[in-house]
C-alpha cells in the first residue's frame, strides 16, 4: 500500500510540474499581455508601456520567467498581482469563502435531492416518475446555465421582486445570516439544478446495477426489511462511482463556477479566473491554476484510496 | 492622451458630457425646487458653495455600480478611468476641472494666472498657492512637500507611473514654506496647469516611508488621501466601501457612505439599476440598446450628454493604399453615417468631423459635415485611376483596394457597424474584410506598433486639446516615437501647429492654431470620424448634483457634492 501510495505521488509531482510548464508557456505564448490594460491610459507611451513590461519581468525569455516563478512557488511565493499588486496567495484566499459558501451549497443540494431521485429511479425503472425525472435531468443538463441564470434573475428579481438580482450581501447594510441566505437561494439553486442532474443519473445508473445482483436477491431471502436491502446492501455497494464522482467535484468546490459566479455577480473564484485571464494577470491565473491542478490529481488519489476501503474487491495488495 | 476602447467584456465605451441643462432641470422640478432655484444653481456652478439657506440635507449612502473593478488606489500608478473614479473620491489634486472645463480650486487657494503672479511671463516658472486647512485621513496636516514629493515619486525611474507627460518638463521644483511650490519648466508647456489638474496629491509621511511604492499596500488596501471620502474596506471581486471624511476641507461631502459595486456584465449591471440594488450606473453606463427602456423607468434619471469619445476609422498610412488620398475620400464618402447611428446605435450619437468634443473651447464648429455618397466615391476612384477588377474590387497597379478592419472582438455594436461600413464600402469597390480580436491582443502591440491596415476605434480627448502626441510625426512608437501616433500620419503643416500650440500661452491663439489643426486633418482625412460618443448614465431620481462632465475619465469627479433629497436614515 505505501509503495503505491508513493508511486502515485510522484507519479502527481511530476504532472504537476508538466502542467504548470505548458501552461505557463501557453499563457505567455498568446498574443497580447497585462500592459495592454495600460495602454488604455491617458498619455501612454510605448516607453512606459517597456516600462511595465519590464517591471513584470516579462521581458526575460520565457523559460527564465517560469524558473522565477516555479522557484517563488516552492518557496511560498506566489507572486504579485499585476492588477492590484497584492500578494496572489491574499487574493485568491480571499475568494475561497465565497466561493465555498455556494458550490458547498449547491453540492449538498443536489447530492441530496440527486441521490434520493436516483434511487427512487432504481427501484421503480421505468415509472411515470422515472421517466419525469429523466426528463427533467436532460433538461437540467441542456439548459445553458447562463440563459438559465438570467431568466430566475428576470422572473424572480425583477418581476417579483422576491430575491435580489445579484451579489452576497447587501451593500451597506449590516452583517445578517438570513441576509446571506437570501443572496445565496438563487445562485445556489442554478448552480445545484445541474449537480441534481448529474447526482441523480449516477445514482440511478449505479443502483440499477447493483439492485439484480444475487447478493440482494439473498438479502431479501433471509428476509432483511426492504430499507435494509436497500439502503445497507444495494446503495453501500453502489457508492463506488458516486465516490468517483464525489472525488471529480472536489476542485469544482475551490475552483468555482465561472458562469453562474458571472451571472449572478458573485465574488469567488471562477470570477476571478475570468477577470484575471482579460487582464491577462498571469501570477493569478497560474495561482488558481496550480491549486486546481493540486486538486484534481489530489481528490483523484483520494478518490482511488476511499473506494478501496469502501469496496474490498479493489483493495490495493 | 487617451485611446480607449473595450477592455475585457466590451469597451470603455461611453464617457462623460456637460450635464444636460434640460434634465438638470426636470430633475430640480422633480425634486421640488423651484426653477429659479435651480437656474440659481445652473448659473452658480459646480465650484459655488451651497446657497446659505440651501444648505443640502447630509447623510445616506450611494451605491455605483461599475462593469470594471477598480483595484489601483494609488492615483499616481493608475489612471485607468475604473480606478480615477475610486481615487477622485479619496484624493484631491490642486485644482479640478468642471463640466464647463474651468478649473476650480482644491487644494490650492487660486488658479495661477500670469496676472495674479502664478505663472512667470515666460511661461517657464510656475507658483503654486496650497490652502493651510487640508488634512491628510489619518490627521496629519497636508503641506507643500507632499507636492513635491508626488511629482519626484512620478519622476522616479523606478516607479511604475500611470503617466509622466507634463511633470517630465520640470527642471526643478521646491517648496519655499508649507503652503508655496515653485517649479521651473524646461520650455513653455501650455497644457501644464491640465497636468496638474489630473494630478492627484499623495502623502509624503506615508510613502517616504515603505519599502517599495510599486507593492505598498497603500496602493491596494490601504490609502490615505486628503479626499472627501474615506476608504473602509475592499472586498476583492464584489465592492469597495467608503464613508464620509468628517474633517474635509470642503465644500462637502454629503453622503455618508459611497459604495463601488463591481457588476462586471452591463445586462447585470442595468437589471440591478432597475431593481434598485444600484443607484448610479458607473463607467460604461446604459447600453444605447437600452436607452429607450431606461427612460420609461420609473424613479429613475437617465442622464444623455455628450461624452469626450469619438468613434473613428483609423487607417495605418504605412499600407501604401491609404497614402492615396483619393482612397480615403472614397472611403468616407461610402460611410453610411446616419445608417450606423440609427440602426446600430439607436440613433443616440452624434455625428462629428473633429477628434475633440464639441464642448472643447478649442473645437471647429465650421468644419465640412461628411455627405454619405456611393456614387461619388466611385467617381473619386474612378478618376484615380482604381478599376474594378472581375470580382467587383477595384485595382491600381496591380495593388487591389483590400484591406482589413479590426475592433475589440466581442464588442456586438462595433461588429455590427463594421457590417454596415462593409456593405456600403463595398458598392463601392472597396474590399474591406473584418479581423477582429481580443481587447487584450488589438490594444498590445497589434495597435501600439502599427501592425493594423485599420481598426474601429473609440477615443477620449484629455481637456486640453493639444494632439502633438496622437497625430505628430515624430510621435508614432514603431518608428521610435514615444507617443499613440500608431496611424504614422505625418503632415509637416500639421507637425508645425502642434509645436506652436503647445509653447503658446495666450489661449485665444491656441484656438486659432488647434482650429486650423482640426481643419487640416478634416480636409486631408488625416482620420475618418463617425460620431461622438453620448453617454448615458442613469442615477436613482432624488440624488442631487450628479453632473456629467466631458472633460474628466470619471463622473465620481464631483462627489463631494452629491446629496440626496430625503437621505434615508
Amino acid at each position: 500500500m505505501s509503495s503505491f501510495l508513493l508511486r502515485r505521488v510522484g507519479q502527481s509531482a511530476v504532472l504537476l510540474v508538466l502542467v504548470t510548464a505548458i501552461a505557463f508557456g501557453l499563457m505567455r505564448l498568446a498574443p497580447g499581455g497585462p500592459e495592454s490594460v495600460y495602454a488604455l491610459s491617458p498619455g501612454m507611451r510605448a516607453e512606459d508601456l517597456a516600462r511595465i513590461r519590464a517591471s513584470f519581468g516579462l521581458d526575460q525569455p520565457i523559460p527564465v520567467q517560469y524558473v522565477k516563478w516555479a522557484r517563488g512557488m516552492a518557496t511560498g511565493d506566489w507572486g504579485r498581482s499585476y492588477r492590484d499588486s497584492r500578494p496572489v496567495r491574499d487574493v485568491i484566499l480571499d475568494r475561497i469563502p465565497a466561493t465555498l459558501e455556494l458550490t458547498t451549497t449547491a453540492l449538498a443540494f443536489a447530492v441530496i435531492v440527486g441521490v434520493s431521485i436516483g434511487v427512487m429511479g432504481a427501484l421503480r425503472p421505468h415509472s411515470i416518475p422515472d421517466y419525469l425525472a429523466t426528463i427533467g435531468a436532460m433538461l437540467a443538463l441542456s439548459v445553458p446555465t447562463f440563459w438559465f441564470g438570467l431568466m430566475v434573475i428576470f422572473i424572480f428579481a425583477v418581476r417579483l421582486d422576491w430575491i435580489p438580482s445579484g451579489g452576497r450581501e447587501t451593500m451597506g447594510a449590516d452583517f445578517s445570516w438570513a441576509d446571506r441566505l437570501h443572496h445565496l437561494v438563487a445562485p445556489a439553486l442554478v448552480l445545484g439544478l445541474v449537480l441534481v442532474a448529474t447526482w441523480s443519473r449516477y445514482t440511478r445508473a449505479s443502483m440499477l446495477e447493483t439492485i439484480n445482483q444475487d447478493y440482494v436477491r439473498t438479502a431479501r431471502a433471509k428476509g432483511i426489511a426492504e430499507k435494509g436491502v436497500i439502503w445497507v446492501h444495494a446503495f453501500r455497494n453502489a457508492l463506488g462511482p458516486l465516490i468517483t464522482l464525489a472525488g471529480l467535484q472536489v476542485p469544482f468546490l475551490f475552483s468555482g463556477a465561472l458562469v453562474t459566479e458571472s451571472v449572478f455577480t458573485w465574488p469567488g473564484m471562477g470570477r476571478l479566473f475570468v477577470d484575471s485571464l482579460g487582464y491577462r494577470d498571469y501570477p493569478v491565473l497560474m495561482g488558481v491554476l496550480v491549486i486546481t491542478a493540486v486538486l484534481v490529481i489530489g481528490s483523484n488519489l483520494v478518490a482511488d484510496l476511499v473506494i478501496a476501503v469502501v469496496d474490498p474487491r479493489v483493495r490495493v495488495r | 492622451m487617451r485611446h480607449h476602447d473595450d477592455l475585457v467584456h466590451e469597451a470603455n465605451a461611453v464617457r462623460a458630457k456637460l450635464v444636460s441643462r434640460r434634465s438638470f432641470l426636470a430633475r430640480a422640478a422633480a425634486a421640488g425646487f423651484s426653477l429659479t432655484f435651480a437656474e440659481g444653481l445652473l448659473q452658480h456652478g459646480a465650484s459655488a458653495a451651497p446657497l446659505a439657506q440651501d444648505e443640502p440635507p447630509t447623510g445616506g449612502q450611494v451605491i455605483v455600480g461599475l462593469s470594471q473593478e477598480p483595484t489601483i488606489f494609488n492615483p499616481l500608478k493608475s489612471t485607468l478611468e475604473v480606478d480615477r473614479g475610486a481615487q477622485m473620491a479619496m484624493f484631491d489634486s490642486l485644482w479640478r476641472i468642471n463640466e464647463a472645463s474651468e478649473l476650480i480650486p482644491n487644494l490650492a487657494t487660486e488658479i495661477p494666472t500670469v496676472e495674479n503672479g502664478g505663472i512667470s511671463e515666460d511661461g517657464l516658472t510656475y507658483t503654486f498657492k496650497l490652502r493651510d486647512d487640508a488634512k491628510w485621513h489619518d490627521g496629519e496636516a497636508f503641506t507643500a512637500d507632499d507636492v513635491v514629493f508626488s511629482h519626484n515619486l512620478i519622476m522616479d525611474p523606478d516607479f511604475v507611473a500611470g503617466t509622466k507627460i507634463g511633470h517630465d518638463k520640470v527642471t526643478e521644483i521646491s517648496a519655499p514654506d508649507d503652503y508655496t511650490v515653485t517649479m521651473t519648466l524646461s520650455e513653455p508647456y501650455a497644457p501644464f496647469l491640465f497636468t496638474w489638474g489630473d494630478t492627484f496629491i499623495v502623502p509624503e509621511h506615508v510613502l517616504a516611508e515603505v519599502e517599495d511604492p510599486n507593492t505598498a499596500e497603500f496602493n491596494s488596501t490601504a490609502p490615505v488621501g486628503t479626499g472627501p471620502f474615506r476608504f473602509v474596506e475592499r472586498v476583492a471581486g464584489d465592492h469597495i466601501t467608503l464613508e464620509a471624511n468628517p474633517e474635509y476641507h470642503g465644500p462637502g461631502p454629503y453622503l455618508d457612505t459611497v459604495i463601488f459595486k463591481y457588476v462586471p456584465d452591463l445586462t447585470g449591471l442595468f437589471t440591478q439599476f432597475k431593481t434598485g440594488e444600484v443607484d448610479v450606473t458607473g463607467i460604461q453606463g446604459i447600453t444605447a440598446d437600452n436607452y429607450a427602456e431606461a427612460q420609461t423607468l420609473e424613479g429613475k434619471v437617465i442622464n444623455d450628454g455628450p461624452a469626450s469619445f469619438v468613434e473613428f476609422i483609423y487607417m495605418n498610412f504605412g499600407n501604401e493604399i491609404f497614402q492615396d488620398k483619393a482612397v480615403r475620400e472614397a472611403m468616407y464618402a461610402a460611410m453610411d453615417k446616419a445608417n450606423i447611428i440609427d440602426a446600430v446605435y439607436y440613433g443616440v450619437q452624434t455625428p462629428t468631423e473633429s477628434y475633440l468634443p464639441q464642448q472643447s473651447w478649442a473645437y471647429n464648429p465650421d468644419l465640412v459635415p461628411q455627405t454619405f455618397d456611393v456614387e461619388a466615391a466611385k467617381k473619386i476612384l474612378d478618376d484615380a485611376g482604381w478599376v474594378p477588377g472581375a470580382d467587383g474590387i477595384r485595382e491600381k497597379d496591380g495593388v487591389k483596394l483590400s484591406f482589413t478592419n479590426s475592433t475589440t472582438a466581442g464588442n456586438k455594436v462595433r461588429e455590427q457597424a463594421q457590417q454596415y461600413l462593409q456593405q456600403t464600402w463595398k458598392e463601392a469597390g472597396i474590399d474591406m474584410q473584418i479581423n477582429n480580436m481580443p481587447a487584450a491582443v488589438i490594444w498590445g502591440d497589434y495597435f501600439n506598433l502599427s501592425e493594423y491596415d485599420t481598426v474601429m476605434v473609440g477615443w477620449g480627448h484629455p481637456p486640453d486639446p493639444d494632439g502633438t502626441s496622437r497625430f505628430h510625426s515624430d510621435y508614432s512608437p514603431i518608428k521610435g516615437g514615444a507617443g499613440q501616433n500608431t496611424m504614422q500620419y505625418s503632415n509637416p503643416d500639421l507637425d508645425a501647429l502642434w509645436d506652436a500650440g503647445v509653447v503658446e500661452v495666450d489661449p485665444a491663439s491656441r484656438v486659432e492654431i488647434y482650429q486650423e489643426a482640426q481643419q487640416i486633418m478634416r480636409d486631408d482625412l488625416a482620420y475618418l470620424p463617425i460620431f461622438q460618443y453620448t453617454a448615458i448614465e442613469g442615477t436613482k431620481a432624488g440624488l442631487q448634483n450628479y453632473k456629467q462632465n466631458p472633460f474628466v475619465v470619471s463622473n465620481m469627479w464631483n462627489v463631494f457634492e452629491w446629496y440626496w433629497d430625503e437621505p434615508a436614515s
